[in-house]
């Protein structure tokens, strides 16, 4: 226990808590651009899952990683789209309309991937992405390899935080989409398209939750594994009311839970006798404590969860 | 975008047998898009549905499989359904599920010396207190701090699966085989065989008295109207006098320990001690006969008895056509999109126009 703290473990510890909060970044970003719209969108899990299993099976017969992301983010960008014609245009209930995209889109993922691959007793793999050292940065002592040395997905990610949060804040479509999130009434009012809104919002969200997807095939592991995902899209619903539909606390948040799955990995490898579930637990159980604590002061959109139709 | 659009009119509400007819049609619907993914893979639908109910329900052993498949399927549904009915989402029968069974397994592997129907009684009431608390924790959260129930209740679904699966590779370990599971529950606890030589216990009669129990609790009492009325309108609730959080919270208990039952139904009448793998997404499934039930007691019974068809048999079409068995959650998705859709015919009149 006494090198346990050392220079390597702090390096390799922020490193994979970059790593872990990758997927999570990219999902919270997606459900935040839903929610801003007004729609909540439980097909998350499913969306994830499904993206996982398009970036696996498109790299696994391409052998081109980057097609496979791509697969995988218009796999999600579909997925949206079928949530934007229940909720939007149909107006269902947007509880059931996400359940039901979740159900569908994971048993459907198992479907292909059986139907494709079978089922084999050794699962086939992919070279997955390698790291990507930024040239010069990554020499920085200490901070190098934390940054500078991750995957090219994480780069994107944080990238798109960036982005996320300009066109949120500081552009007029990110006040369109806020304002038909908030008061649907009144920018329909001013002329702001409500449902062409709701649509861009929700294929925007899809496409990153299918990209965060990818991350678990095509990097973090090398293969589609049934549960892969094991409820991350749950928790990025839970994120996204912690950092109160902000992409830098999105960032934040993320890096928290990565944090705690990071933790967990390793001291599942020391000597610490306690059982792994409770490591596989912990990140589930901090997801609901710090809601007890956040959830009072979220500043949920107003017109969340409320079909919106013209009359 | 806008080639087509629709107008939506407040209906009268209509006649009984559009209630009945709606889920079938949607059944019905839903089936035929589902073949969209066979023809895919160059299956013919017809062939593949045929042995799809064929292993559901052609034989007597299928009959008897799908009847030992459809206890969970109608209790997790009648739970769902409770909730849902009170607009709590209780997405948390998977979870509410394995506490019942560890709670009843717990109660079962202490070999007390009391004579079957006590020891049964036992488990059950067990099975019903352990799904009941973890049910309680999230619905509590909600009306004490807000918090997000769809977001609880689906997270304490994996909280209670590690947890389940901690015990199993931990203290519960059976010292004999070594496996991950527990060691076999009192035999004078367990649920008895209704039909010789089958797996069909009597936790199928338990499930269908539960139906009747909760219509009449849906129905005929104050309790059943406060959590009907919280959920069509919880402002107009409040206005009547009705304790809405109070409401919330006794609903979710009722809906977890339903829930919990069906853990019961496994450990007790089926494996006889408690597996990690207990439920294939029973909990899940829930929800999809839930809705296609109407969030009606008899109709949660034939939307269960329909879907457990659709899982016994999708092993049989799986073998007999090569069709992979998750067939049957892609069946599960759709269906409960259909009907969701066909809610929206239920209370307006929709005109489609072309052009704007």
């Amino acid at each position: 226990m006494n090198n346990f703290f050392t220079t390597s473990f702090l390096v390799g510890f922020f490193a994979s808590t970059i790593r872990m909060a990758t997927p999570l970044i990219l999902a919270t970003l997606g459900e935040a651009f839903s929610e801003r719209s007004g729609i909540l969108n439980l097909g998350i899990e499913g969306i994830m899952i499904f993206g996982a299993l398009a970036g696996f099976v498109t790299t696994y017969f391409t052998h081109s990683l980057w097609l496979g992301v791509f697969a995988a983010t218009f796999s999600g960008f579909l997925f949206g789209l079928l949530m934007a014609f229940l909720t939007v245009t149909l107006g269902l209930n947007q509880h059931v309309s996400g359940l039901g995209i979740t159900i569908f889109a994971s048993g459907l993922a198992y479907y292909v991937y059986r139907a494709i691959i079978g089922s084999p007793t050794i699962p086939p793999t992919i070279t997955a992405f390698d790291t990507l050292k930024i040239p010069g940065l990554w020499k920085i002592p200490f901070l190098g390899p934390i940054l500078f040395d991750q995957y090219a997905l994480t780069y994107v990610a944080v990238i798109l935080v960036i982005v996320s949060g300009y066109i949120f804040f500081k552009t007029s479509f990110g006040l369109s989409l806020r304002s038909v999130g908030e008061n649907p009434e009144a920018a329909d009012a001013v002329g702001v398209d409500v449902y062409k809104m709701r649509y861009i919002a929700l294929m925007v969200g899809g496409s990153l939750m299918g990209m965060s997807g990818a991350f678990f095939t095509l990097a973090q592991f090398n293969m589609f594994i049934f549960d892969i995902v094991a409820g991350r899209g749950w928790v990025a619903i839970a994120l996204v009311i912690f950092a109160n539909w902000i992409p830098s606390r999105v960032f934040w948040g993320a890096l928290l839970f990565g944090g705690v799955d990071a933790l967990g990995l390793r001291l599942q490898g020391t000597a610490i006798n306690i059982p792994f579930q409770y490591f596989l637990m912990m990140p589930y159980i901090l997801t609901i404590v710090v809601l007890i604590f956040t959830a009072r002061n979220a500043s949920y959109p107003s017109a969340l969860l409320k079909p919106y139709r013209r009359e | 975008m806008n080639l087509i659009s629709f107008k939506l009119e407040k209906r009268t509400p209509p006649p009984w047998w559009f209630r009945i007819l709606m889920p079938i049609m949607a059944v019905i619907i839903s089936l035929a898009i589902s073949s969209i993914f066979l023809l895919i893979l160059r299956k013919n639908p017809f062939t593949a549905f045929y042995y799809l109910f064929y292993g559901g329900l052609g034989t007597k052993f299928a009959f008897l499989e799908m009847l030992v498949k459809a206890t969970p399927l109608i209790l997790t549904g009648i739970a769902v359904s409770v909730a849902f009915l009170a607009k709590y989402w209780n997405i948390g029968a998977e979870g509410q599920l394995y506490a019942g069974a560890l709670l009843a397994t717990w109660v079962g592997i202490q070999n007390f010396n009391l004579s079957p129907v006590f020891y049964v009684l036992l488990v059950i009431v067990a099975g019903f207190v352990g799904g009941g608390v973890w049910s309680f924790i999230p619905a509590y959260l909600k009306a004490k701090f807000k918090v997000d129930d769809v977001v609880t209740t689906l997270l304490m679904n994996y909280i209670m699966i590690y947890f389940v699966s901690a015990i199993l590779t931990g203290p519960w370990r059976n010292p004999v085989s070594m496996w991950p599971e527990s060691v076999n529950i009192a035999e004078n606890a367990r649920l008895i065989q209704l039909v010789p030589r089958s797996r069909v216990h009597i936790g199928f009669l338990i499930a269908v008295a539960v139906v009747f129990v909760v219509y009449f609790i849906v129905k005929k009492t104050k309790l059943g109207f406060e959590i009907r009325a919280t959920g069509s309108n919880p402002k107009a609730a409040n206005f009547l006098g009705i304790n809405t959080l109070k409401t919330i919270i006794i609903a979710s208990v009722l809906s977890g320990g339903i829930a919990g039952l069906a853990g019961v139904s496994e450990v007790a009448g089926v494996h006889y001690h408690l597996i990690h793998n207990l439920s294939p997404g029973y909990g899940y499934s829930g929800i999809v006969i839930a809705m296609l039930g109407g969030l009606n007691p008899f109709g949660v019974l034939f939307a269960a008895l329909y879907f457990s068809v659709i899982i016994t048999g999708a092993q049989m079409m799986s073998r007999s056509v090569g069709i992979p068995p998750y067939i049957a959650d892609v069946i599960q998705g759709i269906t409960l999109i259909v009907m969701l859709a066909m809610l929206l015919l239920f209370e307006y009149k929709i005109s489609i126009r072309r052009g704007k």
